[in-house]
């Protein structure tokens, strides 16, 4: 019978492959898969040579909305350990991902499950859960890892879990940590002396996207091109923030890769105003393939931008 | 078709009243875990004590902390959809066959449903689906369109699912009519698992393989009985074989359906991605004691999404399904006609349906559906076998991920009967948590 033959067939190269799993090499490196490319190259700056990274949004896409492809379940498959933004960022694609990669050791609780807002303050946790605002996150606003002072909390929490996955590791990972964070103090310095000129400048932004950076550096964000999160600019909404920019002496906006940088170059030609490309993930632009690259990119076209349009 | 249960419905939603109402468990513990860590300021650096203090307060304090969606410990959702629209045939239903099809001139509101779903424990997921509509005739109705469980921690790549659920046959068949990309079910679909798709009670296997690329193999075992099991014993049968259906039963495993499926898909490029699958079902029909049905399915899905993708646009995507049924009868008696004995024979059809969408910008998608349905001639004609052609182009508008409106138009040949045109819009609302799709 046809139905009887195809189940043999199934059973057959289940067994198979049962009695090749049995003798695999003991892997070298741990698997981290990351979220987003931010998380990864935190974790490259931590995990070093010990670990092996794979990201599964693209650096200049939209992290709310990401594919989840088949590939990304074989990559959680086989993965040791994933970070998370968490606070709903991945919420649109990364449940129905991890129903299907069957992988103990990425679940959540498990030593392996990383999820960077965990212990992270949240700015933006609405006192009401309602709709009718837009697309809020019920966790706070998620984009938290252009605050360097979040960042290295996020690389801390990462160099204690990998520890725990591998303790044989937990120093060099504790090395790598330390690196980071001089690395990290030094530049901070950096940015707050490039940004304390421009201290309460205006910004505007396309998301709510940048509410992390404006609140370490002292900076304003006064209007956001989007009337609330998720919902796409109006004409009447954008007429709102032109008048605003034109009273308040806005006149510079940020937006990321994946946002409609034509609809803020309208708004830009009517403020005199100037649209910067401000990336928040690392390898959007080439040569910023790490976290403090990124950040150097970032807050450096920030700087000049509200140089030349002070 | 479903029953009338207005004591399930009221059950349900008062349930539903409770849960939300109840009181909800602060999540300190959670947000406290790691506070310790909170202190840490760049060594070195001037931190800014004016935020950095500020802060510190809200995170720490678990009163400053309102109530969380997931310490629910579940996810509920509501998404309704309602139709408004005319067609050139009076008798819609005839055209229209799926369940969650637009059934009259006028307002149909063909599908309101709630979802829950959450972790039962570190082992097994749990899904609910019930859904609720008003029928042809006004009546409200309801099913229990999938229950079930799926483990997450099995050995060797392994997973179970276990309850109702959609048999895994073909890429449409287990998606619920929230996830459509047209207003109506596809010809073929309903013409080999009938108005509500190919579903029941039972368990399903599946095996990921240690490939490089995703493989995904399954067999599903369900009852081969029931309203939702078309093409095998249910009771509707006679649409399709013109005789009079002989009792279901589970006599042996051998009267189960078994549904091998087979999955395999590449990444073409970092922005394309193709999907394969070969699926079957095999089990007895009622046409006899001892007679059969196999259904044969291929699907492909193709789709390419920009690099700098906002929103999840722009996008364009292909999916198409073929699927051939061969439902072989029993010399039977003529439901017509008692003293007439249909003779032996197999009763084959064919059908496909190919789509092609393009996420033109933000929220905006436009669709283009053909597909074809022809049975072979046999000693019994029925309507349902009837060939047919049809076209559907259709424009959707999403105002927000949380609503959608659509405008279709299906233009209709059917073979003996003649063409027909329908117009259809369609409304969706989503409330509470979003269930995320599937690729």
């Amino acid at each position: 019978m046809r139905t009887l033959s195809l189940f043999t067939i199934l059973t057959a190269a289940f067994t198979g492959t049962l009695n090749t799993n049995s003798s695999p090499p003991p892997p070298a490196k741990l698997n981290v898969v990351a979220t987003t490319p931010d998380l990864g190259a935190l974790a490259r700056a931590i995990g070093g040579d010990q670990i092996e990274v794979k990201v599964l949004a693209k650096p200049t896409e939209d992290p709310h909305f990401v594919d989840p492809k088949p590939s990304h379940i074989v990559t959680l498959n086989r993965a040791d350990v994933l970070i998370e933004g968490g606070a709903e960022l991945e919420l649109g694609w990364l449940p129905p991902l991890m129903e299907s990669a069957r992988n103990s050791k990425i679940q959540p609780g498990a030593p392996g499950r990383i999820v960077a807002s965990q212990g992270i303050e949240m700015l933006e946790i609405p006192a009401t859960f309602d709709r009718s605002k837009g697309d809020i996150h019920s966790l706070g606003n998620p984009h938290f890892l252009i605050d360097p002072v979040r960042a290295k909390q996020v690389a801390a929490h990462i160099a204690e879990q990998l520890g725990k996955v591998q303790p044989a590791s937990a120093d060099v990972f504790n090395g790598n940590l330390k690196s980071f964070d001089a690395a990290l103090d030094a530049k901070y310095a950096q940015w707050q002396k490039a940004l304390e000129p421009f201290k309460s400048s205006k910004i505007v932004t396309y998301h709510k996207d940048f509410v992390y950076l404006a609140d370490r550096f002292n900076l304003s964000v006064v209007e956001t091109l989007e009337p609330k999160p998720g919902i796409a600019p109006s004409p009447a909404h954008l007429a709102e923030v032109i008048t605003a920019m034109r009273n308040g002496k806005a006149r510079v906006i940020l937006v990321q890769p994946y946002q409609n940088r034509k609809t803020a170059e309208t708004v830009a030609r009517q403020t005199s105003g100037v649209v910067l490309d401000t990336p928040q993930q690392p390898g959007a632009v080439p040569g910023t393939d790490t976290y403090l690259q990124m950040m150097d990119h970032l807050i450096q076209t920030i700087v000049n931008g509200l140089q030349e349009n002070k | 078709m479903p029953t009338t249960n207005s004591y399930a419905l009221t059950f349900t939603l008062g349930a539903l009243v409770l849960l939300v109402t109840a009181p909800l468990p602060a999540q300190a513990p959670r947000n406290v875990a790691r506070t310790g860590s909170l202190a840490r300021q760049p060594q070195g650096a001037e931190p800014d004590t004016t935020t950095a203090s500020g802060s510190k307060t809200t995170a720490a304090s678990p009163q400053g902390t309102p109530p969380r969606a997931p310490s629910m410990y579940m996810n509920i959702g509501f998404s309704g959809l309602m139709d408004f629209g005319w067609s050139s045939e009076a008798d819609v239903p005839s055209l229209q066959r799926g369940d969650h099809d637009p059934i009259v001139r006028g307002f149909t509101i063909p599908n309101e449903e709630l979802t829950l779903d959450g972790a039962v424990d570190p082992y097994f997921k749990g899904f609910v689906n019930v859904v609720y509509k008003i029928d042809a005739a006004g009546e409200s109705a309801f099913e229990l369109e999938e229950a079930y469980i799926l483990t997450n921690s099995l050995p060797a790549n392994l997973q179970i699912k276990a309850g109702q659920f959609f048999t895994e046959f073909g890429r449409q068949n287990a998606q619920h009519p929230h996830a459509w990309a047209f207003v109506d079910q596809p010809l073929v679909l309903n013409q080999m698992f009938g108005g509500d798709g190919m579903r029941g009670q039972g368990a399903r296997l599946s095996w990921l393989a240690p490939t490089s690329w995703y493989t995904e193999a399954m067999v599903t075992l369900q009852n081969s009985f029931g309203e939702t099991m078309h093409s095998f014993q249910s009771e509707a049968s006679s649409d399709i074989h013109g005789g009079v259906p002989v009792e279901p039963e589970v006599q042996s495993g051998g009267d189960l359906l078994i549904a091998p499926r087979i999955a395999t898909s590449f990444d073409l490029t970092s922005t394309q991605t193709l999907v394969l699958g070969v699926s079957g079902a095999f089990g007895p029909n009622n046409s006899g004691p001892s007679e059969r049905t196999s259904v044969y399915g291929a699907d492909v899905y193709w789709r390419w999404k920009s690099a700098t993708a906002g929103q999840g646009f722009p996008f364009w995507s292909f999916q198409s399904e073929v699927i051939s049924r061969n439902y072989d009868a029993a010399p039977r008696e003529a439901a017509s006609n008692p003293t007439v004995t249909l003779p032996q024979e197999s009763i084959k059809d064919n059908g496909w349906y190919a789509q092609l969408l393009w996420g033109v910008r933000p929220r905006i998608v436009a669709g283009l559906r053909a597909e074809g349905v022809n049975g072979d001639v046999t000693s019994f004609t029925s309507p349902l076998r009837a060939d047919r052609f049809r076209l559907s182009p259709n424009f959707t508008m999403y105002p927000s991920e949380f609503s959608k409106v659509r405008l279709q138009y299906n233009y209709d040949d059917r073979k003996g009967i003649g063409r027909d045109h329908s117009l259809w819009l369609q409304f969706e609302f989503i409330l509470g948590a979003h269930a995320a799709h599937r690729f």
